[in-house]
C-alpha cells in the first residue's frame, strides 16, 4: 500500500515538474527560440545573444530599444527593433522584411548613418543576430514577411530609356524632396522628419555610388518600389511598371559621381536638369 | 441508442439556439435599434487657426488663391458646435454589434492638398478608399501608435492615380495621417467597434442601429481628447448625448 502511494506521489511529482518546465520552455522559445532562415542557413536566438551584447548593445540597447548608451550622439538613431519597422525590405511597405533583407543590411551597414559594415562576422555568426534580432519584436512571432516584390531581369540601358526615366522622376515627383539635380534639396526637403518627428535628410545621388540599402541597380529598384519604412520614403508599387521602374533607375543613375553608361548617355544626349514648373508640351 | 439521439437533438437545439443569439447582434436593424444624437460644442474660445502657407508647392498655392486654407485642429460651426469629433460606444455592446462591419468604403480624399474629410472613422476591418484629385503627388503615411495592433505604411500618389483600399486590424482613436511632401496636411483615422459617428459642421452627430442597452459613449476630438458619459438606448428610440469642451 505504501509502496503505492510512494510510486504515485512520484508520479504526481514528475507530472508537476514536467509541466512547469514545459511551460517556461515555452516563454522562452516565444523569444529566444526565433530563428533565421538564409539560404540553407540557420540562425538561433541563443546563439545570436552574446554576439548581440558584443557588436550590437552599444547602439541599439539592451532592450533593443535602440536607447543604448551611443544613441543620444548619434544621428540617424539607432533602429529600434520592437517596433519591427525596417527601411531596408524587398517586401511591400508596412509588412516584415525577410530575413535575407536582414541579412544584406547587417553585412551592408546603413550609408550615411552609424551603422558599418559586419562584413567580418561570418554568415553564421550574421544568422543568429537575425535571429535576435527579431527575437525583440512581436511582430515576428504574429505576422509573416510580406511577399518580397519581383524584380525582373534588368534590360539594356539605352538613350530613350533615360529620357523616359527623367520624364518619370518629373511625373511622379521625385524631385519634390530629392530636388531637381537629385541632389536632396527640394522644396519638401527641409520640412522632412522620420516616423518619430526627428528631422531627416532626403538623398543626395550626387554623393556616393551607393544607396542606403545598397549599390546595385536591382537594390535602387527595391528601394522606391518599397519604400524607407520609418522614413517619409513613401512606396512607389502602385504607381510604377517593370519599365517604368527601369527607366528611372538607368536616370538616377546619371545622376551619380563615377562612371556609368547612363552617365555617358546622358552626356551625349546633352541632357538637362527637369524644370518641373515648365509647361507641359 | 435512442436516447443518444434524443441527447444529440437537444444538444444541436441549444447550440443552435446560442449561436442565434450571438449572431443577432448586427441584425438588430431598423426594427428594434435605437439611435444616439446629440451635439459636440465648444466652451470658450478655439485655438486659434493659423492659414497655411502652401507657398513651397505652387500647384497647391493654386487651388486656394486669395483665400487660404486654415488648420483644422479645432473646427467650429454656428453656435459653438465643433466639427471632427468622433463619437463611439466604448462599454456596453453586445459581441454581435460590437464585430459588425460596414461594407460601405468610407473615402479619405486629398483635394487642394488638404485631407477631406479631415477626420474619418471606420469599423476595425472596414475598406478605407484612399482617393487623390490633385495635380501633385501625395504620400499618404498613416502613424498608428506602438503596440496597438495597427502597422502603419506610406505610399504615393502621383496625379492621376487611382484609389487605393485599405483596413485597419485594430481599434485605435485615431491614428494621425500626414503626408511628408506637404508637411502641412494632417488627418486622421479613428478605428472602433460598434456603431459611430463623426460630428458635422454643426457639431451634431447621429449614430444609428444602436442596439438597445445601457452604454458608456466616447467623444474624442483631436485637440481637446476624450470625455464619457453614460447613456441608455430604448429600442426604436432616440437617446441624447452632448458633450462639452472647455477651450482656453
Amino acid at each position: 500500500m505504501r509502496a503505492k502511494l510512494a510510486r504515485w506521489l512520484f508520479f504526481v511529482v514528475a507530472a508537476a515538474v514536467f509541466a512547469l518546465c514545459a511551460t517556461s520552455w515555452g516563454q522562452e522559445s516565444q523569444g529566444m527560440g526565433m530563428e533565421s532562415h538564409i539560404g540553407k542557413l540557420t540562425g538561433h536566438a541563443r546563439a545570436g545573444a552574446p554576439l548581440y551584447r558584443r557588436f550590437c548593445i552599444g547602439c541599439h540597447g539592451s532592450l533593443g530599444d535602440g536607447e543604448g548608451e551611443n544613441a543620444m550622439w548619434i544621428d540617424p538613431k539607432p533602429r529600434n527593433f520592437t517596433l519591427g519597422i525596417f527601411k531596408c525590405r524587398s517586401t511591400p511597405s508596412g509588412t516584415l522584411p525577410t530575413d535575407e533583407d536582414l541579412f544584406e543590411t547587417i553585412a551592408r551597414g546603413v550609408l550615411n548613418s552609424n551603422m558599418p559594415q559586419w562584413r567580418p562576422l561570418t554568415d553564421q555568426d550574421r544568422a543568429d543576430l537575425i535571429a535576435y534580432v527579431k527575437h525583440f519584436s512581436p511582430r515576428f512571432v504574429s505576422e509573416k514577411p510580406g511577399p518580397p516584390i519581383q524584380v525582373p531581369p534588368e534590360p539594356e540601358v539605352t538613350a530613350e530609356r533615360i529620357k523616359a526615366g527623367q520624364a518619370t522622376f518629373k511625373r511622379i515627383e521625385c524631385w519634390k524632396c530629392h530636388g531637381v539635380e537629385g541632389r536632396g534639396n527640394g522644396p519638401s526637403a527641409d520640412t522632412l522628419t522620420d516616423d518619430q518627428n526627428r528631422p531627416i535628410k532626403p538623398f543626395n545621388f550626387h554623393d556616393t555610388d551607393r544607396f542606403k540599402c545598397g549599390a546595385s541597380d536591382q537594390d535602387l529598384y527595391k528601394i522606391f518600389m518599397t519604400g524607407l519604412d520609418g522614413t517619409p520614403m513613401p512606396s512607389f508599387m502602385d504607381n510604377l511598371k517593370p519599365d517604368d521602374a527601369w527607366d528611372l533607375v538607368f536616370y538616377l543613375r546619371t545622376l551619380q559621381p563615377m562612371h556609368t553608361k547612363a552617365k555617358d548617355i546622358a552626356q551625349q544626349l546633352g541632357l538637362k536638369p527637369i524644370n518641373p514648373y515648365a509647361p507641359a508640351k | 441508442m435512442k436516447n443518444w439521439y434524443k441527447c444529440a437533438g437537444t444538444l444541436t437545439v441549444l447550440v443552435l439556439l446560442g449561436l442565434a443569439l450571438l449572431y443577432s447582434g448586427p441584425s438588430v436593424g431598423a426594427g428594434s435599434g435605437g439611435k444616439i444624437t446629440g451635439t459636440i460644442k465648444l466652451e470658450g474660445a478655439p485655438a486659434h487657426q493659423r492659414p497655411i502657407d502652401m507657398s513651397k508647392d505652387p500647384v497647391c498655392a493654386q487651388q486656394h488663391t486669395g483665400n487660404p486654407v486654415r488648420t483644422e485642429t479645432v473646427v467650429v460651426g454656428p453656435n459653438g458646435g465643433l466639427e471632427y469629433g468622433v463619437v463611439y460606444i466604448s462599454e456596453g455592446l453586445p459581441a454581435g454589434a460590437a464585430n459588425a462591419v460596414s461594407s460601405q468604403p468610407v473615402t479619405f480624399d486629398q483635394k487642394g492638398c488638404v485631407y477631406h474629410p479631415h477626420v474619418i472613422a471606420v469599423d476595425v476591418g472596414q475598406k478605407i478608399e484612399v482617393a487623390t484629385h490633385d495635380p501633385t503627388t501625395h504620400n499618404i503615411h498613416p502613424l498608428p501608435s506602438a503596440g496597438s495592433g495597427n502597422i502603419g505604411w506610406n505610399k504615393s500618389q502621383p496625379p492621376g492615380s487611382p484609389p487605393f483600399e485599405t483596413t485597419w486590424k485594430a481599434p485605435e482613436v485615431a491614428i494621425p495621417v500626414k503626408c511628408n511632401i506637404h508637411p502641412w496636411m494632417h488627418g486622421y483615422m479613428a478605428v472602433v467597434k460598434g456603431p459611430h459617428a463623426v460630428s458635422d459642421d454643426k457639431g451634431s452627430y447621429t449614430i444609428d442601429n444602436v442596439p438597445p442597452g445601457n452604454y458608456t459613449l466616447t467623444a474624442w476630438q483631436e485637440t481637446y481628447g476624450t470625455q464619457t458619459q453614460k447613456v441608455t438606448v430604448a429600442s426604436g428610440k432616440s437617446a441624447t448625448a452632448d458633450f462639452t469642451f472647455k477651450g482656453k
